[in-house]
């Protein structure tokens, strides 16, 4: 995918993706985090209030990037990630991740971005927003990954 | 929240005096900004395996992590998916002489303690992403205050805004990453 091909509005590919205690224990474990609430049922609901195990932050994250390098391809490199966490998601729970492009650009040194606002939404209910800027390649002969220093500004 | 599982300060919290203002105390916390606090060193040097385990977690096809050929022409050889960015500095479960508590980002903590502050949120956190990290870089990160605001009310209560950065380097001293945090520390409304 290069620029071009992208346009204000456009529409990601929406990604749905069950949701069982394993997806957060993998999860959790995978990013290091051994706090309890993220593996411990009982810990959750009886000393945390929640109704189960939960997927924590830094595993929310790598689904966003993952949910963004399928629609850009292996050159699109991320720059910038914001996120606001308004629930919790749940095993039993079908998350479903979707994006709209917000804004393209080229800026001063040539780098072509894209911004684009991703939800993690379940039964439509949006769990977490994440405000995302992507490099894409402005044509077949760009690599956004061979920017370095100045040359890189996310 | 996502932050780092930094080891809990050797330094034991400064509390607010008897007969020191609140104001001289602000004073001392806006003297802090833009100082690098907590640097850190991370357990272990970045290693492919956890890379997979990363993708595994998130059935992340992308060939950039699987295919070094195709690593070896866009990024020069291996790299970690940038999200993976925390992940180094969350210290073991356990270790050996580092049993106890450990505890995520002090420098937030800190300031609820300084301004005598028993609530806080994180109301955003935004990651910024620079030069890769690639299997065997020796990951540090420091913890800097960069704002604080004036008093505000909100309806959580009133308090004030603060943004901490984890700043994230390598072992050329090069920067990769930035975490950025933006809390509001509070007291309940009465």
């Amino acid at each position: 995918m290069i620029l071009d091909q992208v346009r204000p509005g456009q529409e990601l590919p929406s990604l749905a993706h069950d949701v069982t205690a394993t997806t957060v224990v993998l999860g959790a474990l995978a990013s290091r985090d051994w706090r309890p609430m993220h593996h411990d049922y009982d810990f959750a609901v009886n000393r945390n209030g929640t109704k189960d195990i939960f997927l924590n932050t830094p595993n929310q994250a790598a689904w966003f990037e993952r949910y963004l390098t399928d629609w850009s391809g292996p050159r699109g490199r991320l720059g910038r990630m914001t996120f606001r966490m308004k629930g919790s998601v749940f095993p039993g729970d079908t998350m479903v991740l979707s994006g709209t492009v917000r804004a393209v650009e080229t800026d001063g040194t040539g780098c072509g971005w894209a911004d684009v606002d991703v939800t993690l939404a379940v039964a439509g209910d949006p769990k977490t927003t994440c405000a995302a800027r992507i490099a894409i390649p402005t044509s077949d002969d760009d690599n956004p990954w061979s920017r370095r220093g100045d040359r890189w500004r996310p | 929240m996502g932050g780092p599982l930094g080891r809990r300060d050797r330094r034991p919290p400064r509390r607010r005096g008897r007969g020191v203002s609140e104001r001289s105390e602000l004073d001392e916390v806006r003297a802090l900004i833009g100082v690098r606090q907590y640097e850190e060193t991370a357990d272990f040097p970045v290693e492919r395996g956890y890379l997979w385990t990363s993708c595994a977690s998130v059935q992340n096809a992308n060939p950039l992590f699987w295919d070094d050929d195709l690593a070896t022409e866009l990024t020069d050889g291996p790299i970690a998916p940038p999200t993976t960015l925390s992940l180094w500095m969350r210290p073991h479960h356990w270790s050996p002489g580092h049993e106890g508590e450990r505890l995520a980002l002090q420098v937030h903590f800190d300031m609820k303690d300084r301004l005598g502050l028993p609530e806080a949120i994180i109301s955003e956190n935004t990651i910024t992403f620079h030069e890769p990290v690639r299997p065997g870089d020796l990951i540090s990160y420091a913890q800097v205050l960069r704002s604080v605001s004036d008093e505000k009310t909100t309806k959580l209560g009133t308090g004030r805004f603060w943004v901490v950065d984890v700043e994230y380097t390598n072992q050329r001293g090069e920067l990769v990453g930035v975490e950025s945090y933006t809390a509001f520390g509070y007291r309940r409304g009465a």
